[in-house]
């Protein structure tokens, strides 16, 4: 395999609604802002796409993909789908890279939408139910907000975590939103207003839960010789990683845990792992990814993390099963302050915690899925584009506001996530 | 040849919900004929008053949730009736979901763990208010007369 690039990216705003364009112009918008992000890059210098998508029943369009690439004007070169429920986008950009790390192609397109909006949300809850059991768990009361809750209610059981801990993260990542123009749902929140918000699925509140949305988001990437003959600035993939577990939570298994280097197992003496409280496909795949990239200790070797916090109890769990802290110290991590950006107010205090290059690791810098949105396909590339900005150090040029920009930062993590945990993918960016 | 040919007018319209950009509605609606194949002794088993779950031939891990191979090791497995009391693993209370159920919210979703059993089985918890359920709480089985043949012909109240 040979080293990969991304070399530009774009994204749409994401919006409760995009009534005024169709998935395929939304891709447009995307694809054209990354083309004009990178002017030595041009149309015919791209030599194929993937297209991530998550839900025909969405979309109600089969073979959507065949539509926006030959809107971008990408026809007869090569393309197909890439889907994975929720990771569907991270999916699409880890396919991507192999696309370029295997040699088939010297660039490669990465771009995902969804347009959730063309159905009412309880419908869409009911579409992305879908994807669980449909013999067994759908039919029992099917609802991803439900699922989530009865994994965070063990989780609590298990290592005392808090609904205010929970609340903390919805917190951060609308507070982050608010200098960020494309998020979808930016809001300056106290833990009182998560707490008093409506119950969805006890104990999650309609502000644990991201928001269902329309979007688009596309990433390029190249190999290094491309990426060097296009110029700009050109961050390196250096890690990818990914993993699953059995679609029904039901089935997860009771055994011990997949350990990261920088863990022992007297640390997780009698925890049974992964039950329904952590995600082990997320373990797998971070262990994959760590391997790939050479990092031994992420909390100390990586500089932020963009991950999935579809529900504010999600971020709780993955900063664990990224080993971002112990597990069972998400709750305790959050309290810490260690995720939150320090040149914010959120109207929290962190009394024993003063940031160090070691200790910090900002998590969800753009505001995440809760403040962005999910428009489920272009979710994981959303990511990538975000990640992308924060190492070349554009965030101010592409937000109009630099206090999202982390400075100096050297190596991000995306985390893509689908199911309850069932595909889970890692990536690791970092500047050259 | 006929130059004057035309389509049939229709009455149909459309329901227009705006006009800048245009939305119309559509109906989607289908039919499926599913079949429970291999997990359908589960669903008779149901209808006589029994749960059903998997036990591998190989290895002997149990599940309280069908499967026809065991994902430890792959051998098949055989049905294995499950005692009918267990214990609240997680729980919530929706009280809001998908289409289908939200006539039924609120409602009470719980894992259910069995003794010697080592997967879980999701399933309905009715008889007991919301702040009443706890992880640990003893529950029983009980099955519908009236059968649907859905896992739902199952359900669980307080032991």
């Amino acid at each position: 395999m040979r080293p990969v690039y991304m070399i530009t990216g774009g994204i749409t705003k994401f919006a409760k609604a995009h009534p005024e364009m169709d998935f395929r112009l939304m891709v447009k918008e995307a694809f054209d802002y990354a083309l004009n992000d990178l002017p030595g890059l041009t149309r015919d210098m791209i030599d194929g796409s993937v297209c991530s998508y998550f839900s025909d029943h969405f979309t109600r369009q089969l073979k959507a993909g065949a539509m926006v690439q030959d809107y971008l004007g990408l026809c007869p070169k090569p393309s197909r789908r890439i889907e994975g429920g929720g990771a569907t986008g991270g999916l699409c950009f880890q396919a991507a890279w192999e696309a370029v790390a295997s040699g088939r192609m010297e660039v490669c397109l990465a771009m995902g939408f969804e347009t959730m909006s063309r159905v009412n949300t309880w419908k869409g809850n009911e579409f992305i139910a879908l994807a669980s059991d449909t013999n067994f768990d759908y039919p029992v009361g099917g609802f991803y907000t439900g699922y989530y809750a009865m994994m965070v209610r063990r989780h609590m059981f298990e290592f005392g975590t808090t609904v205010e801990q929970m609340a903390k993260v919805a917190v951060k990542n609308h507070r982050n939103a608010l200098h960020n123009p494309y998020a979808q749902s930016p809001a300056e929140l106290t833990i009182a207003d998560v707490r008093s918000s409506p119950m969805v699925a006890t104990p999650l509140t309609i502000r644990d839960c991201c928001q269902m949305s329309d979007g688009a988001a596309v990433a390029v990437l190249a190999s290094e010789e491309a990426a060097a003959r296009l110029g700009g600035q050109a961050v390196r993939i250096t890690g990818v990683g990914s993993g699953t577990d059995a679609m029904r939570m039901a089935d997860r298994p009771h055994g011990g845990v997949i350990l990261l280097p920088h863990e022992s197992s007297v640390d997780y003496t009698g925890l049974k792992y992964p039950g329904v409280h952590s995600f082990r496909a997320g373990r797998m795949a971070a262990k994959l990814a760590y391997e790939m990239a050479g990092i031994g200790n992420p909390r100390e070797e990586l500089d932020f993390v963009e991950l999935h916090d579809a529900y504010t109890s999600s971020e709780i769990q993955t900063c664990e099963d990224l080993g971002l802290c112990r597990y069972g110290e998400g709750g305790s991590f959050i309290d810490g302050g260690h995720s939150f950006l320090p040149n914010i107010d959120y109207g929290l205090s962190f009394p024993a915690f003063s940031p160090t290059a070691r200790n910090h690791i900002p998590v969800n810098p753009s505001g995440g899925l809760l403040a962005c949105g999910h428009p489920v396909g272009a979710t994981g590339l959303m990511q990538a584009v975000f990640a992308f900005w924060q190492l070349q150090e554009t965030i101010a040029k592409h937000l109009g506001d630099s206090t999202l920009q982390i400075p100096d930062a050297r190596r991000g993590l995306i985390h893509s996530h689908a199911g309850t945990g069932t595909y889970i993918t890692v990536s690791i960016l970092e500047r050259v | 040849m006929n130059k004057n040919a035309k389509l049939p007018e229709t009455e149909e319209g459309s329901v227009l919900f705006n006009v800048e950009p245009i939305i119309v509605k559509h109906h989607y609606e289908i039919d499926y004929l599913h079949s429970y194949a291999q997990d359908s002794p589960f669903f008779a088993g149901l209808t006589k008053g029994t749960l059903l779950g998997s036990r591998c031939t190989g290895c002997g891990y149990t599940y309280a949730t069908p499967r026809g191979h065991c994902m430890e090791c792959g051998t098949r497995t055989e049905w294995h009736p499950l005692p009918l009391e267990g214990r609240v693993h997680t729980y919530t209370t929706c009280h809001f979901g998908g289409e289908a159920f939200l006539k039924e919210t609120p409602f009470t979703l719980v894992l259910v763990e069995f003794d010697g059993v080592d997967t879980l089985f999701l399933s309905r918890l009715v008889g007991a208010e919301p702040e009443e359920v706890a992880v640990g709480m003893p529950v029983r089985a009980r099955f519908r007369r009236n059968c649907t043949f859905k896992p739902t012909d199952v359900y669980f109240v307080p032991a």
